[in-house]
């Protein structure tokens, strides 16, 4: 288990790593806190040329309160996000999240923009972006670009990010009056990737949903919204009975995949479970708020 | 023999058996400063890589080492042909004990023809092993696919592929035992439960991989060898045999080991290969598993299927058991210790703890183009255990009988030992009946089921599990290795010898493998001696340097070696103490030794120290009579006579929740009570209990080895093959009864399995009492989800 022979650079600039980005395309990787990347390195799964490793890129780093959203540079490592209390109090559903993101090693060198970027479709952050309708800011030879997390996930690792450019910050939207959060997922162990997951954010007025984000993860390719089990909770007042009518329809949403974890059956049923957990849960804090 | 009960030197105030001392070696290694094998770097070292076979079964028509010779770096290629030309001849599998077993001899990498996936097919040897990985991607190699045995099901049917041509069949042992009147006893019985087990595979997971450095010199033709093992003088003897080379020049060392589980007894054919390189380069070659090797080449075990059925009278009386094993093994018989053990252990204890006499089961054992399976912890009783306590339990729901009252009527009596179990074992010196009552004291079990029945009124639906095993420990000459034919020692020994400074040298043939058994041996020393523990050194796991012993496997550290110590630890203390006798001139019997100290007896008044002893028995010999001569060093062998094992006891309560719309469940608390006899060291053997408590979990809930129908590994990583972690265990109580075993007078047993035997069937039993009132059951491990949903009709 070691990794094939690569070239390794480490640039002082964002301008030097997008040029080094433009000049080995495909054959280069990036290397940020390397938890994905570096076990199929090690496992010679990928045998990139060159790694370009962008730890010491300063404008990458940090969390900043940027008039109605949050920046979150895209080095930031999880731990960092977990005890940082601009996250705590204004994006409540990444901050209920992190804690499920693997172990605390993991935590300490993994960064957001890192998973984010990745997609895998297990992923807590990706969803939660996708959940917050956040904003990813990429920047390559041809200056920034924003993309909508909705424009964002493709496929199975496929983002919308060109293969020369970096995603350099996340910002997510502040949260606002009305506004409920919920997040769950279930996994074997403690940090494992999740077998299923849901994260929930609506808003609600007169205790009835005005709108509903479900997204959900780790049983499809990618983060995936519930979107006909959204349109069907829309101006109605939560019940059990809306729950069960609701969760018939995430059949049409999802189609998921089997894998060792379990049937495909099985995941969906899952993920129904979650459904109704999970917004029986958003409703209740509603009302704690 | 000394009647039980009688005051030894260990039972002294001053004996430091049954004390709570800390392992020494436990700071060293939580400061990270074990030596491990692959810490250990020998000047000129190369590096081993193989080339493994991808497919389960594949005919090898042509392989193309040459690019690979000229790479940067690499200086040996070797091939599974030319590896044969260096061995005197092929593994063979089998042991005398199994008359009618037949496996296909096996040379350490492959020949002509790979049968399992990942079976070494060529060693690169270079300078570093990235080196080595990168020349054997360029070794290239023409397979011809093989049709595939990959279900243990459809193995033994007249038209199934074939593992071995030769073999004429994929059968490698079967076995009968039919004991009472089997068929009387269900047609009268009352009551018949029955049902089907089936037990995943699963591997040992040793956080240090299996690694080993060979050391050949050839001027002096002396090889040493360093490696994660539990069996230094096992390994010795079978290099020494595959390998041509005399046995007493071949040195095996065991550094510092991280956790064997039973996988490091077994011959590895990469680790016999990067031996050969050694030979063949006369320099240091050193291949230490990586973890995907370690899934894909470690032992597999525990894949069976068990149906049983249990005859049970409407008073709670079991009246007969019947169980028919299928066990599914790799592709040969694991040398030297085979591959039927796992299904014969089955066969042995499954109703153990039982008094009933009708006993009939059958075991077959099935090769497949799948890793070989063998020994790891517990081998056979998770199973076992699992499949008796489980009918057990069914056999009360269908009476109406609470599941503790049922085992109370069956278990067999304190007071009925020396005697026979249906199966044709004899077990001595067990306590099922304290060991239940305690149980039931430690769980407060009638509370416990209040409290399961009222939370069940509110939709919280907790199960509560209850199982009784017995345990074979300390394997014995008459049985399966000595009588057997393997070079595998069942006796053990010691050598205990004072140093001039007055201190204690200990060597013994067991070996530590982060359980403690230097500390244990340590602790019966200094009690037997008389010395402070501190005066005692340990020394294990170097052929050079300990009497010849089997090693560590089966629960038989402390049985066995611990016996052999304590009579070498007494032979010297009466040695010593005519010694002082001499020098004082005081009769022997009137004086004792009291934490290094020669003391009058009783009195306790030091008389001198033994640094004393130490200086005139090595250097001033001239001051004692001229008719002593000292004998400072004092070896021991110990080894049972006619006992199969060192049978032990016990008793597992599990407390449990099950969400049934997930079909996760929750491990809310675990209680053991067992009798490993005398108990050394407390804290060790607890922590024992609950590691192979939380090892047994893993099979039930976790670990799988996950194949495909073309005999693929498909979850070779700690991504996809999940171990316990902390975070969901339970809190373990654990409570040790002591029935000194008859056999030694230390009076222990083994303990390093009683946990792993039993606990997958207390879960299993939590579970299906959880899930009762939806009129489900599981008795499929490991119980997933997807088996727990499957199993409550929700998908």
């Amino acid at each position: 288990m070691k990794a094939a022979k690569f070239k390794y650079i480490r640039p002082s600039s964002l301008d030097e790593a997008i040029n080094l980005l433009s000049d080995f395309g495909e054959e280069a990787r990036i290397l940020a806190g390397g938890q994905s990347l570096l076990p199929t390195l090690n496992m010679r799964l990928s045998q990139p040329k060159v790694l370009i490793d962008i730890n010491r890129l300063d404008e990458l780093q940090g969390i900043s309160h940027e008039g109605k959203h949050i920046r979150i540079g895209a080095l930031t490592r999880h731990v960092d996000i977990a005890e940082s209390d601009l996250i705590t109090e204004n994006i409540p559903l990444i901050s209920e999240a992190i804690e499920y993101v693997a172990h605390v090693a993991v935590r300490n060198r993994g960064t957001f923009g890192g998973s984010v970027a990745l997609a895998d479709p297990a992923a807590e952050m990706p969803a939660c972006t996708l959940a917050l309708q956040g904003t990813l800011v990429v920047e390559g030879p041809n200056g920034r670009r924003q993309i909508r997390a909705d424009d964002f996930f493709h496929d199975l690792y496929e983002t919308a990010r060109a293969p020369e450019e970096i995603l350099v910050e996340v910002q997510l939207p502040i949260r606002r009056s009305g506004e409920s959060f919920a997040f769950m997922e279930l996994s074997r162990r403690k940090g494992d990737y999740a077998m299923a997951g849901l994260a929930c954010k609506a808003t609600f007025q007169d205790n009835r949903f005005l709108s509903v984000r479900l997204v959900y993860f780790g049983t499809e390719l990618k983060p995936t919204l519930g979107e006909n089990v959204m349109s069907q909770l829309e101006g109605r007042e939560w019940s059990e009975t809306l729950a069960e009518k609701v969760i018939a329809s995430l059949e049409d949403d999802l189609d998921p995949v089997d894998n060792l974890q379990g049937s495909a059956a099985m995941k969906l049923h899952l993920q129904k479970v979650l459904t109704k957990r999970t917004l029986a849960e958003v409703v209740q804090r509603l009302g704690n708020v | 023999m000394k009647s039980k009960g009688a005051i030894t030197p260990l039972d002294r105030q001053h004996s430091y058996v049954g004390r709570n001392l800390s392992r020494d070696k436990a700071k060293r290694a939580v400061n990270g400063r074990g030596r491990y094998t692959d810490d250990i770097t020998l000047p000129r070292t190369v590096h081993a890589a193989f080339v493994r076979s991808p497919y389960a079964h594949a005919m090898i028509t042509d392989i193309d080492v040459d690019i690979a010779k000229a790479e940067e770096g690499v200086v040996l290629v070797m091939t599974g042909a030319e590896l044969k030309e260096l061995c005197t001849g092929p593994w063979v599998g089998t042991l005398s004990v199994f008359p009618t077993m037949k496996t296909a001899p096996q040379y350490p990498m492959a020949v002509d023809r790979a049968c399992w996936q990942g079976e070494p097919v060529v060693m690169v040897v270079a300078n570093s092993r990235a080196a080595a990985e990168d020349a054997a991607e360029l070794v290239s190699i023409t397979y011809k696919e093989l049709p595939v045995v990959a279900h243990k099901e459809t193995a033994l049917e007249k038209n199934s592929n074939l593992v071995h041509p030769d073999l004429k069949d994929n059968l490698a042992y079967e076995k009968v035992i039919d004991t009472g009147d089997v068929g009387e006893a269900f047609a009268g019985a009352d009551h018949v439960v029955e049902a089907t087990f089936d037990f995943g595979r699963h591997t040992a997971v040793s956080l240090e991989p299996r690694a080993i450095l060979a050391s050949f010199e050839k001027d002096t033709e002396e090889l040493t060898i360093y490696t994660s093992s539990q069996t230094p003088h096992m390994f010795q003897a079978i290099i020494a045999r595959t390998l041509g080379l005399p046995e007493h020049k071949c040195r095996v060392v065991a550094p510092f080991v991280g956790g064997s589980f039973g996988l490091k007894i077994h011959s590895f054919g990469d680790e016999f290969a990067a031996t050969a390189a050694s030979l063949k380069l006369g320099r240091p070659v050193k291949f230490i598993a990586d973890r995907l090797e370690s899934f894909l080449t470690d032992i597999h075990a525990r894949e069976n299927t068990v149906t049983g059925k249990m005859a049970v009278s409407s008073q709670g009386k079991i009246e007969a058991l019947e169980i028919d094993i299928l066990s599914g093994v790799g592709a040969y018989s694991q040398y030297p210790r085979t591959s039927v053990f796992e299904a014969n252990q089955i066969l042995n204890i499954t109703g153990g703890p039982y008094k009933h006499q009708n006993y009939k089961a059958r075991m077959r054992v099935a090769y497949m183009n799948k890793v070989p399976t063998s020994q790891y912890r517990a081998v056979g009783h998770p199973i076992g255990n699992s499949v008796g306590e489980a009918l057990v339990d069914l056999a009360a729901e269908k009476i109406g009988m609470d599941p503790v009252e049922i085992r109370r009527r069956n278990i067999m009596e304190d007071n009925s030992y020396p005697r026979t179990t249906a199966s044709g074992i004899e077990v001595a010196d067990m306590s099922h009946q304290k060991c239940l009552e305690t149980l039931v004291e430690r769980m407060k079990y009638d509370d416990l089921v209040q409290e399961r029945n009222s939370l069940r009124a509110e939709g919280i639906f907790r199960g509560i599990g209850i199982a009784a095993f017995i345990k074979g420990t300390a394997p014995g000459p008459a049985g399966y290795y000595g009588a057997g034919g393997a070079p595998i020692a069942s006796q053990d020994a010691a050598t205990v010898k004072i140093e001039p400074s007055g201190n204690i040298i200990c060597a013994v043939g067991v070996t530590d493998q982060g359980q403690g058994v230097d500390t244990v041996m340590q602790q019966i020393t200094a009690g037997a001696v008389g010395v402070l523990p501190e005066m005692v050194r340990v020394i294990e796991g170097d052929t050079d340097a300990t009497p010849y012993g089997g090693g560590t496997y089966a629960s038989r550290a402390t049985a066995i070696g611990g016996e052999a110590t304590y009579q070498a630890a007494l032979a010297l203390r009466a040695e010593l103490l005519r010694l002082a006798g001499a020098l004082l001139q005081r009769e022997p019997e009137t004086l004792d030794i009291i934490d290094g100290n020669v003391v009058d007896l009783g009195t306790e008044n030091i008389r001198m120290p033994l640094a004393e002893i130490g200086r005139i028995g090595h250097f001033q010999v001239a001051e004692l009579p001229n008719d002593i001569q000292p004998q400072l060093s004092h070896t021991k062998r110990f080894r049972l006579n006619d006992a199969l094992y060192i049978f032990t006891n016990g008793i597992h309560g599990a407390y449990v929740e099950v969400d049934c719309d997930t079909g996760f469940i929750t491990l809310l608390k675990q209680w053991v009570v067992e009798d490993c006899g005398r108990v050394i060291n407390p804290i060790l053997a607890d922590e024992q209990v609950r590691g192979g408590s939380v090892q047994g979990i893993g099979g039930a809930l976790y670990e799988h080895c996950i194949y495909d129908d073309q005999a693929q590994l498909l979850n070779g990583s700690l991504i996809d093959y999940l171990v316990p972690m902390a975070s969901e265990m339970p809190d373990i109580d654990v409570a040790h009864v002591q029935t000194h075993t008859g056999v030694s007078e230390l009076g222990s047993k083994g303990v390093g399995e009683s946990g792993t035997g039993a606990s997958p069937a207390v879960v299993m039993n939590a579970v299906n009492d959880a899930i009762s009132p939806f009129e489900a059951k599981v008795t499929v491990q490991p119980m997933t989800p997807d088996v727990l949903l499957k199993a409550l009709n929700r998908i």
